[in-house]
């Protein structure tokens, strides 16, 4: 055979296997994603047909628009900023109790955002830890520290919300780079600066573009924090989606303003994977932890001191502040506003696990907890198997993947609350029945997972050199054993990473949770909601009691993934 | 060939994933396997009424097995998230009901179901003991079953230490002594918010409630997205100890405070502002979903909810008050809620052509 027959047998087989590797996530999308939200715009153009024109439209779009815009773009900007230092950090030092910090780093973002704003209140609210501290401090009378419900507010949210993105994303990439690399470069005379400039950054470009777009999709159509923690000056698209939809049953506006948001994911998207295109070096991939090293020096010392001091403040105080809160009562004596005394108590854990009213509905916290970890646990099952299948067709040459690649990473920018709506119109009808309503859960997460796992599992893929591959098949190994052999230590630690990703997200899901869930399958958000729905100091305190035992459920779970040795993993990164 | 404990560990995650997808398909199976055991009457299948409600729904265990006994009757309920959510899951799912019976629309949203022809019209023979001011739907298809009044909760503590007199009527709310100490939701995410906004309009009229809110704004009004944020964050009377001491919240706040107390307490920290005008009153109403096939049954639970044990059952349940005027109202509401005198009253068919202008123009005069 001739070089060029070989090439063309090669290409045609190829374009199959593409094709092949496409079809069960393509499905997937076809039926949880494509089928919902066209029957949601379907409805809306009716529902818009039938009302005629509306007033002042331009307007009503362009305002959340931008501001959309702008703030998701500054969210982004601070998080890259706060986040690649500990990327670095973790990337390429060992120190004590890393991976513990690196748990905790992850927790924010699983918490729903009521619980986010409860712990951000907890800390800095006119009553948090700071102004109770700040007030018996210089005996002041009012709350000096007045940060809620403005824009800073958001900013430091989402930054608190994201972080783990950045720092997961790009520190696994960073610990899997080449350190001869930079070696030869700092053997050649350069500055450390300039190896960072001219070799370390172009070679982590693909993973910290991957980052910031996933940040900024997140910020992008961000609704909890921009509604508790913003206040109501500002609407997000997402916001003014929710308003019209729920609250004014205007759903043509709604649907109109949906479309607008899904065609900007659709502009950014396609964007992103034109720039990714021609950014991958490839290059043989170490094995991880070789470019690991303890702390040494003064300056390394201090660097990473200080970066973990903020990682502490900003990403573990707030929850540090929450499960205090759980466990202490504030109290004020009758008649004297001033002072503020505090007790310790299990009592809003102990109320937990008791009925008090007999409730139909009422929520013993075990069961919730096993409900969630179900549903996480089959979200990393789906997402793992659909993120796998479809990296692995993006990484392979074919024309087709520049079309579908955008579509994967749609349903991150897709109004949950639209979605939702789709998924009632379309599975409330046989074949479906609403009993199966609580089975769509984890595939609505899947949805959400899936572009994390694949942006995350992508790379790694790529970087695979097709000599390592090409000298395996050479030496006789079949297929499956090239597989087992060399693609897959390659791109375990990056199928851990999207594995926890995926089980954070299901944890923490709360919107498309609360479409679909019935009273018999509650998760722990779910509950959570319940507890903070009505007055009472004991409502309250269980809320926070629920949010910390969330937090723990979480925390142990990415815990027991991380202890997961994959094949090809020597050490924690 | 050499056993390879890396390919074991693989292996085994592949187990444990599947595993979780087992623990999750075992319980896919329910629907038809009722939460409460109840014997089967007779030796026939339970037949099942599937009630559509709000997040907010809530009823005591015994009761509702004491009804799926005496009906043989299987309840599933499926709260939907919070009213606007509930009625747009029922509004889209209207050619194919996921429901048998829908309870939780408002009379804010009252008309606009109306207008959808969701429910079917049933005369229940429980309607007649209830107040004629209820009965919204001259038709019947919606039928109340409780209410709540929306009114500025006040921090008792505070108005004492400070010898602070209690505002009589809206307008006082603009008065300089109350400057700062109020905060409110906005009627366009929450439904207090929208309730208090409806008794400001009620009051002032539709020309004149904006300037209203212009002096509540010059007067250093707060305004907070939802009901969470302003009880537990801004108000100084819930545990949260906030910095304001007035909160739009409910009639039966102050009951829920002693009865969810983290220490046992003799008296409410908490009361409502109930002088003429000052207080909206929401009324919750119930229907049968047209087209169900369980037209018999869901009338028998429709009497159920108008009659005296779940009346009674529902203020500590869902603090709201019953509707039925006889059913007698729990000790801790006796004590501590008080029921609004002359609450604001507007007709639904009035909020619901007008609902979007009058939260635009408020969002414009207050936000902006």
């Amino acid at each position: 055979m001739t070089q060029a027959a070989v090439g063309k047998a090669v290409k045609s087989r190829g374009s199959w296997s593409v094709w092949a590797l496409w079809l069960l996530p393509l499905l997937f999308l076809a039926l949880f994603f494509f089928a919902p939200l066209v029957s949601v715009f379907k409805l809306a153009a009716q529902a818009a047909a039938e009302a005629g024109p509306q007033a002042g439209l331009l307007e009503r779009v362009s305002r959340p628009l931008g501001f959309t815009f702008y703030q998701a773009a500054l969210s982004t900007l601070f998080t890259l900023v706060f986040g690649l230092p500990a990327a670095y950090i973790f990337g390429r030092y060992t120190f004590p109790g890393k991976s513990l910090l690196r748990v905790l780093t992850t927790l924010p973002f699983i918490l729903p955002t009521v619980v986010v704003a409860a712990a951000f209140n907890a800390l800095i609210g006119p009553r948090g830890w700071v102004n109770l501290a700040l007030m018996s401090l210089f005996d002041l009378s009012a709350p000096p520290l007045q940060m809620l419900n403005s824009l800073p507010a958001i900013l430091v949210a989402h930054v608190f919300y994201n972080t783990t993105i950045v720092i997961r994303v790009v520190g696994s990439a960073w610990s899997q780079l080449d350190p001869r690399m930079e070696q030869a470069s700092r053997v050649l005379g350069a500055t450390p600066l300039r190896t960072l400039r001219e070799v370390t950054l172009p070679l982590l470009r693909p993973a910290i573009l991957a980052a910031g777009l996933l940040v900024f999709m997140f910020d992008f159509t961000s609704f909890g924090v921009i509604l508790l923690l913003g206040g109501p000056q500002f609407a997000t698209l997402e916001v003014e989606i929710f308003i019209q939809a729920m609250h004014m049953l205007n759903l043509p506006l709604a649907g109109l303003l949906s479309a607008v948001q899904l065609l900007c994911t659709l502009v950014l998207t396609v964007a992103y994977s034109r720039a990714s295109l021609h950014l991958n070096v490839p290059l043989a991939p170490r094995l991880q932890g070789e470019g690991m090293r303890p702390l040494r020096g003064w300056r390394q010392k201090l660097l990473a001191g200080l970066t973990v001091t903020l990682l502490a403040a900003l990403l573990i105080l707030p929850l540090a502040a929450l499960s205090a809160r759980s466990v202490v009562r504030l109290e004020t004596d009758r008649g004297d506003r001033g002072t503020v005394t505090t007790g310790l108590t299990l009592d809003y854990y102990r109320e937990l696990f008791v009925n008090r009213r007999q409730s139909l509905f009422y929520v013993p916290p075990i069961e919730a907890a096993r409900n969630s970890l179900a549903y996480a646990g089959t979200t990393v099952l789906f997402s793992l198997t659909l993120g796998f299948l479809a990296s692995s067709a993006l990484a392979k040459k074919a024309r087709i993947n520049a079309v579908l690649d955008p579509l994967l990473m749609l349903p991150l920018g897709t109004s949950a609350v639209t979605l939702g709506l789709g998924f009632i119109v379309v599975f409330n009808r046989p074949p479906f029945d609403p009993g199966s309503l609580p089975l769509l859960i984890p595939l609505a997460h899947s949805l959400v997972a899936l572009p994390f796992v694949v942006r995350t599992l992508l790379p790694a893929l790529r970087s695979i050199p097709v000599s390592l591959r090409q000298a395996a098949a050479v030496l006789g190994a079949s297929p499956w054993r090239v597989w087992w052999e060399v693609d897959l230590p390659i791109i375990a630690r990056a199928a851990l990473v999207s594995g926890v990703f995926a089980f954070t997200i299901s944890l923490g899901e709360f919107g498309a949770t609360s479409f679909l869930a019935r009273p018999d399958y509650p998760t722990l958000p779910v509950a959570i909601y319940r507890f903070i729905g009505q007055p009472g100091a004991l409502n309250y305190g269980q809320a926070l009691a629920m949010s910390t035992l969330l937090m723990l459920a979480c925390g142990l779970g990415i815990l027991l993934i991380e202890r997961v040795r994959l094949p090809g993993m020597r050490e924690e990164w | 060939m050499k056993s390879n404990p890396i390919r074991t560990q693989f292996l085994l995650i592949l187990l444990l994933a599947s595993l979780f997808l087992a623990a999750c398909g075992r319980k896919a199976v329910p629907p038809t396997e009722p939460t409460v055991s109840n014997e089967p009457t007779a030796g026939s299948e339970p037949v099942e009424l599937r009630i559509m409600t709000h997040d907010s729904f809530l009823a005591s265990e015994a009761l509702i097995a004491q009804f799926e006994q005496e009906n043989n009757a299987k309840l599933s309920f499926l709260p939907s998230g919070d009213t606007g959510a509930a009625l747009n899951k029922a509004i889209l799912s209207k050619n194919a009901p996921l429901a048998d019976v829908f309870y939780g629309v408002d009379n804010t949203f009252l008309s606009r179901v109306l207008d959808e022809d969701l429910f079917e019209p049933y005369a229940s023979p429980l309607l007649a003991s209830i107040p004629v001011e209820f009965k919204f739907d001259p038709e019947n298809r919606a039928l109340p079953v409780d209410y709540g009044d929306v009114c500025i909760n006040y921090d008792k503590a505070y108005f004492a230490d400070n010898n602070l007199a209690l505002p009589q009527s809206l307008a006082d709310l603009t008065n300089p002594v109350y400057k700062g100490l109020l905060v409110v939701e906005n009627p366009a995410t929450s439904s207090p918010g929208l309730a208090f906004l409806l008794a400001t309009i009620a009051q002032f009229g539709p020309e004149g409630y904006l300037d209203y809110w212009q002096q509540l704004k010059d007067n250093g009004l707060i305004v907070v997205n939802d009901w969470n944020t302003a009880y537990y964050t801004n108000f100084s009377g819930s545990s949260g100890r906030g910095p304001q001491p007035m909160v739009v919240s409910y009639a039966s706040s102050p009951p829920a405070e002693v009865v969810f107390a983290s220490t046992p307490l003799d008296d409410a920290p908490t009361a409502s502002v109930v002088a003429p005008g000052t207080c909206f009153r929401q009324v919750e109403f119930v229907g049968i979903l047209a087209g169900t096939p369980q037209r018999a049954l869901a009338e028998k639970f429709v009497d159920f909810m108008l009659s005296t044990p779940f009346q009674e059952d529902m203020p500590l349940q869902m603090f709201v008050f019953p509707i039925q005027p006889d059913a007698q109202l729990p000790e801790a509401f006796v004590k501590y809620a008080q029921t609004a005198q002359e609450p604001a009253a507007l007709d639904p068919a009035e909020i619901s052509a007008n609902r979007a202008a009058w939260i635009d123009a408020w969002t414009e005069t207050v936000l902006r």
